[in-house]
């Protein structure tokens, strides 16, 4: 059965996933121990505090960023597009440094609202401008919302520069989960429960991935279904931006991985790019914290590293990018634009 | 039986479609042929709700565009998906199970398995049916897709240009399996063809258009003639009869 080698390659991965976990949990500056945590009053608090929140927030993030990704590739039909490097992600912080400057003493979940729609509206842009540019140069679209991720980050350092917030801006939007306590990542919950509503409309996003005109044949609502996607993936967006910063490449290679492994079969492929996406993130912090201990490294540089090496994996290793002749003309300049990688 | 009438259409200002009344009867296939340019493909995609009608009405069996729900539509017309734009990494038999939709609303139930088995064994698709979309020939994708519009179970089906950069096995084999939905299920057919010989080969009616308007219209043998192709074509082709059908000497 088909069915088998994705569901082992799950299951291996959710073993992996609790190994993560438990490592994440054990790996700090103080030394917990075992039994300590049973006995000593300190190392609970430290482990119910920190280190357990901190495992949580590596988690959520890197699903919501890998489940976001996924959405909106599916949404500008191009395999290189993840919103947090193409704009939802710098619209977001552009939301927050706006609110943190006209409302200073705004709460927390005014800066969230803020962050929410400006992604929302930076992402609708961002589809508007891909919306007329063919199918057939997949690169293009890519390239366009790299540059357009960019000129709102320099929007952001602009006015930071001019707010005199610019360190504060640097040192929030590296992501990084060392400043993670309880109670300073529960925005991240609702980056989880938009993860999960995209799943539920996770067929509906496999058709409208046939083409709009497809979907529409088959009685989906596309306006619908569009809208709920790139209000899921902002949230997520915006959430992570808020609670621990911008954290690059998750969204891009994740969706295509999984593509690779178990195709684009959304009820199928969306379980296992959550699953990625959290591994990838706390794999990530786990090495963050170890590699300068008991210094840190940010998780996004981190995840940076290991983000582009496997991308240049991925497309290196798809055999389908060579010898992609005598196949119908519109499929193989899919595949040496590599949009299948 | 698909009823237009008064049927215009503009695209940035340019005139598509002009006034076109038209019926294209119950059953059969209905192959609509013309120039580049003609409005084919946006009569089309009107028939089959892609597009916004600007003036004029259509009605499909007792269901006008516009007006029935989408899941209504979507169970009494199948249109053809151009497979050359899919990008999506999917197995054939999800995409083929993909058809059943408007049925199941994405839960499928035995029945819908039962119908996604009969139609890959009936497409001749059991052997590829595991492997992706990307990884198969353009006409095997085309046989898919087509396998996709037949379980939808539709009375009408509408198909866009499926012949475009399939080889002639790949195009008889094609067309052989949308004559049989029509004979055998009796779905009525409506595609968009380029080249005439295919239309008087396996179309029961045609529709001639040219820059918008219904050219001509009728059955294979009494509507294309050396007279016709340059009216409509503007081109000189010699046209013969063989076995009883017209066929252009290009």
């Amino acid at each position: 059965m088909t069915f088998r080698t994705p569901s082992r390659i799950f299951l291996s991965g959710l073993a992996l996933l609790m190994i993560l976990s438990v490592l994440s949990i054990g790996i700090g500056v103080s030394d917990l121990g075992i039994w300590g945590t049973f006995s000593d009053p300190d190392a609970r608090q430290i482990l119910w505090e920190v280190r357990v929140p901190r495992t949580l927030a590596a988690l959520l993030a890197g699903a919501g960023l890998a489940v976001s990704g996924q959405a909106m590739q599916i949404l500008v039909r191009n395999r290189f597009i993840e919103p947090m490097s193409a704009g939802a992600g710098q619209s977001a912080a552009l939301g927050v440094l706006l609110v943190t400057l006209l409302v200073p003493s705004a709460a927390i979940w005014v800066k969230m609202v803020g962050a929410s729609l400006a992604a929302l509206t930076g992402s609708l842009v961002l589809m508007a401008i891909l919306r007329p540019m063919p199918p057939t140069q997949p690169l293009l679209p890519a390239l366009v919302a790299l540059v357009y991720g960019g000129v709102i980050s320099a929007v952001v350092s602009f006015i930071a520069f001019q707010g005199d917030l610019a360190q504060f801006l640097g040192s929030w939007l590296t992501g990084e989960f060392s400043g993670v306590l309880r109670g300073r990542y529960e925005l991240l919950w609702i980056a989880g429960g938009a993860s999960v509503l995209m799943y539920l409309i996770a067929d509906r996003l496999t058709l409208l991935s046939l083409g709009e005109d497809a979907a529409r044949a088959l009685g989906v609502n596309v306006g619908l279904i569009t809208a709920t996607a790139v209000a899921g993936l902002s949230v997520v967006t915006a959430m992570i931006v808020v609670s621990v910063g911008s954290i690059p490449f998750v969204g891009l290679v994740v969706p295509n991985l999984t593509a690779r492994l178990t195709g684009d079969n959304l009820r199928r492929a969306l379980p296992l790019t959550a699953l990625c996406g959290a591994l990838m993130v706390l794999g990530a912090d786990i090495l963050s914290r170890l590699i300068r201990f008991p210094y840190e490294i940010p998780v996004a540089t981190t995840v940076a590293v290991i983000g582009a090496v496997l991308f240049l994996v991925l497309i290196n290793r798809d055999p389908r990018s060579r010898g992609a002749a005598g196949v119908n003309p519109a499929a193989s300049a899919d595949r040496k634009g590599g949009s299948h990688v | 039986m698909i009823r237009i009438s008064g049927l215009s259409h503009s695209i940035a200002g340019t005139p598509i479609l002009r006034d076109i009344d038209l019926t294209i009867p119950r059953g059969g296939i209905t192959a609509l042929i013309g120039p580049n340019g003609a409005g084919k493909s946006t009569l089309l995609s009107l028939i089959a709700r892609l597009q916004k009608i600007q003036t004029g009405t259509i009605t499909v069996g007792d269901l006008t565009i516009g007006t029935a729900s989408d899941q209504d539509l979507a169970r009494t017309l199948a249109v053809m998906a151009q497979s050359s734009h899919v990008q999506a990494r999917l197995r054939l038999s999800e995409l083929v199970s993909f058809g059943r939709y408007p049925w199941n609303r994405g839960r499928p139930g035995p029945q819908d398995h039962a119908r996604v088995e009969q139609a890959l064994e009936r497409f001749g698709l059991i052997p590829l049916r595991d492997r992706f979309l990307d990884e198969i020939s353009g006409g095997q994708r085309q046989r898919a897709f087509a396998a996709m519009a037949y379980v939808q179970d539709t009375p009408y089906l509408l198909l866009d240009e499926p012949l475009n950069n399939l080889d002639i096995a790949a195009a008889r084999d094609l067309m052989s399996l949308v004559r049989d939905m029509a004979d055998t299920d009796g779905r009525t057919v409506v595609i968009v063809l380029h080249d005439i010989n295919y239309a008087t080969a396996f179309a029961d009616h045609l529709v001639v258009m040219k820059d918008g308007a219904i050219a001509a219209q009728g059955r294979p043998d009494q509507t294309v003639s050396e007279a016709l192709l340059e009216q409509v074509f503007g081109t000189r082709a010699r046209v013969e009869i063989l076995q009883d059908r017209p066929v252009v000497l290009v």
